[in-house]
């Protein structure tokens, strides 16, 4: 396959997420990240084939048994195996994490496009809106709503939506701004086509690098923001085995057993930082520019 | 002429601030499920005293009505009273403050004395060992979760080594007469030895955590700024003239560069007021964060939506510090 030789890539071609997957691979820290996401996307899709017992199942017998032959990574403070809990948390976070990127990147998109291509009063009014958005830390905001709307994985997703779309559309807000006034719209304009014509096959495939590298990054962000709500005993409901809540279980006995909390955070760590490293990547080979710019 | 332009960012906070407090009113009563029932919900609460409870929050009132005791409430100070502590939700938040300031004060301290060195070391020794160490270093401080951090710490320093307490503000043994509720200063005020290293031994934990981190982001910003002033043909002029390498460095090149790092630790406040909420309970803080938590499980909706407004009004203040600052570090740049 020949790559496109001018740098940065278009997006006209919807094929060219191909590309990028390609460009990705031939890029050493990128082949590595790609590696690593999907090897805990393996194991978070085949948890109940790969998990060496059962999540909730409880072995009083071996209450805070330390790493063992048979308990890689030792148990709980009831007997449940670390290494089992830890392979299923996974999922929590992989849902999480990719669930309300696609939700929020999605919203912020189409509102920022619109907002910034249209203009007028509908786009002042969600300006006005994500400024007072803003006023809230993500953490704080997230929490506020938790408390009012109860644990749960629906919730948590809708609490973390509610604000998460912000960062979406300042980002493509802007850029639509700056291609609007970009020649090849007016030309596209004389040409007769439509304003949706414009906005999806002319702008946006100009947006979209700079979208994808923030989803990237984002990914990793709202993963840490469910761990720290689940650890905190607002996000996911103690039921479902989840990184947060298993590092903060691990909290209580972190006199006794220093594993129970030390594993599942060092899985959030790994995964996270290489969803940051394949983001840094991803920047560099959409546009090999960018890199001087710290 | 400035400080005409100052006001007016003053004022453009305004609507932000009112938007924040009408947030916050409605967030208690237009979400799904009765905030009475749900407060009461663990007790078999009888009719009679739902509507006890109903009447205390004046949730009984017409939604207008409610609304206009809610803001000359805001007006007066009056924030309500909290339904599970039975006292002036002002009052509450008074006594946490200070400890939450502390803390915060404590985290930039510590993250200004790693990061200032380290971000000036590593742009003067560009690609040497140190600079790798700060570039992945800022990559890991990002991916960090600060809760477990925090929990790796107290493993280390508490469990382990057994060179620091794992919780608290003080020793709860030690009595001093709180003046200002700034534990360092009180015992200070009160010429109390003991006091000033028991709270400092009980501050050094939590200030860590969340200081180590953000000096990772820090470092990378001071250096990248660094770099780009360095290449600054100002400094060779410096050097031509005699002037000293690490006087170039520190006072010409340094204080150029401060202002992207005055930038980044505003913006950062944020998320420093955030982690303060998981550290402070990770490490039973008795602060504002620690206070949000334990609200939300109490069910005390009062004093949660009056900490909560609390937060974004001090975010939005201290971005606005922020802009300030930056007019004053850099007289060419206009508000």
């Amino acid at each position: 396959m020949s790559l496109p030789k001018p740098l940065p890539l278009s997006f006209q071609r919807w094929n060219a997420l191909w590309d990028v997957l390609v460009r990705l691979a031939r890029n050493r820290t990128g082949l590595i990240a790609l590696a690593i996401v999907t090897f805990y996307v393996f194991i978070g899709i085949f948890a109940p084939f790969i998990a060496p017992y059962d999540p909730s199942q409880t072995d009083l017998s071996a209450r805070l048994s330390p790493p063992s032959a048979t308990h890689w990574f030792g148990t709980d403070s009831i007997g449940r195996d670390i290494l089992t809990r830890t392979i299923w948390g996974a999922r929590v976070s992989l849902v999480v994490g990719i669930t309300t990127v696609l939700l929020t990147a999605l919203a912020g998109m189409l509102l920022g496009m619109f907002g910034g291509y249209f203009r007028g009063w509908f786009d002042k009014l969600t300006a006005r809106l994500t400024e007072l958005l803003q006023a809230f830390p993500d953490l704080i905001f997230a929490i506020g709503m938790m408390a009012f709307l109860g644990p749960g994985l629906g919730n948590l997703i809708v609490a973390l939506f509610l604000k998460g779309w912000v960062e979406f559309y300042r980002l493509s807000r802007g850029e639509t701004l700056v291609q609007a006034t970009r020649e090849y719209v007016e030309a596209a304009r004389a040409l007769g086509h439509s304003h949706l014509h414009i906005l999806f096959s002319e702008i946006l495939p100009n947006i979209f690098p700079s979208i994808l590298v923030l989803a990237t990054l984002r990914v990793g962000y709202f993963m840490v923001l469910e761990a720290s709500l689940s650890f905190l005993g607002v996000g996911i409901p103690p039921t479902i085995p989840a990184w947060g809540s298993m590092i903060s279980e691990g909290r209580n006995v972190l006199f006794l057993a220093w594993w129970v909390s030390t594993i599942p955070g060092l899985a959030l760590l790994v995964l996270v930082l290489t969803i940051n490293l394949l983001g840094e990547a991803l920047r560099e080979v959409l546009d090999p520019r960018l890199k001087e710019r710290v | 002429m400035k400080l005409v332009k100052i006001l007016e960012r003053l004022l453009s906070a305004i609507p932000v601030a009112l938007g924040v407090a009408l947030l916050a009113f409605f967030s208690m009563r237009l979400l799904p499920g009765d905030p009475v029932e749900i407060m009461l919900g663990d007790t078999q609460a009888s009719q009679a005293e739902l509507d006890a409870l109903r009447r205390e929050l004046g949730l009984d009132q017409p939604l207008h009505l409610q609304l206009w005791d809610f803001f000359t409430g805001l007006l007066r100070g009056d924030l309500g009273t909290s339904i599970v502590q039975r006292q002036d939700v002002v009052e509450i938040l008074a006594t946490t403050l200070p400890a939450t300031i502390e803390l915060t004060l404590a985290t930039l301290v510590v993250a200004v004395l790693i990061a200032v060195p380290v971000g000036i070391l590593s742009a003067v020794r560009q690609g040497s060992w140190l600079d790798r160490l700060v570039l992945s270093g800022a990559l890991l401080g990002v991916s960090m979760p600060a809760f477990w951090f925090g929990l790796l710490l107290i493993l280390l320093f508490a469990v382990e080594l057994r060179w620091l307490p794992t919780s608290g503000q003080m020793d709860p043994a030690i009595d001093l007469h709180r003046i200002t509720g700034f534990l360092l200063l009180d015992s200070l005020l009160a010429w109390n030895w003991q006091a000033f290293l028991s709270a400092l031994k009980h501050l050094l934990l939590p200030a860590f955590t969340l200081g180590i981190v953000f000096s990772a982001v820090l470092a990378r910003v001071i250096r990248s700024s660094m770099v780009e002033v360095l290449r600054m043909e100002y400094l060779t002029a410096a050097r031509a003239k005699g002037v000293p390498e690490w006087q170039v460095i520190l006072k010409h090149a340094f204080r150029n560069a401060l202002i992207p790092a005055v930038t980044v630790t505003g913006l950062h406040l944020g998320e420093l007021l955030g982690g303060n909420m998981i550290v402070e309970t990770i490490f039973s803080w008795p602060g504002l964060g620690r206070l949000v938590v334990s609200s939300i499980f109490a069910k005390d909706y009062v004093v949660v939506q009056a900490a909560v407004m609390l937060y974004a009004i001090t975010y939005v203040l201290a971005n606005l510090l922020v802009d300030i600052l930056y007019t004053v570090l850099n007289p060419k740049v206009e508000l």
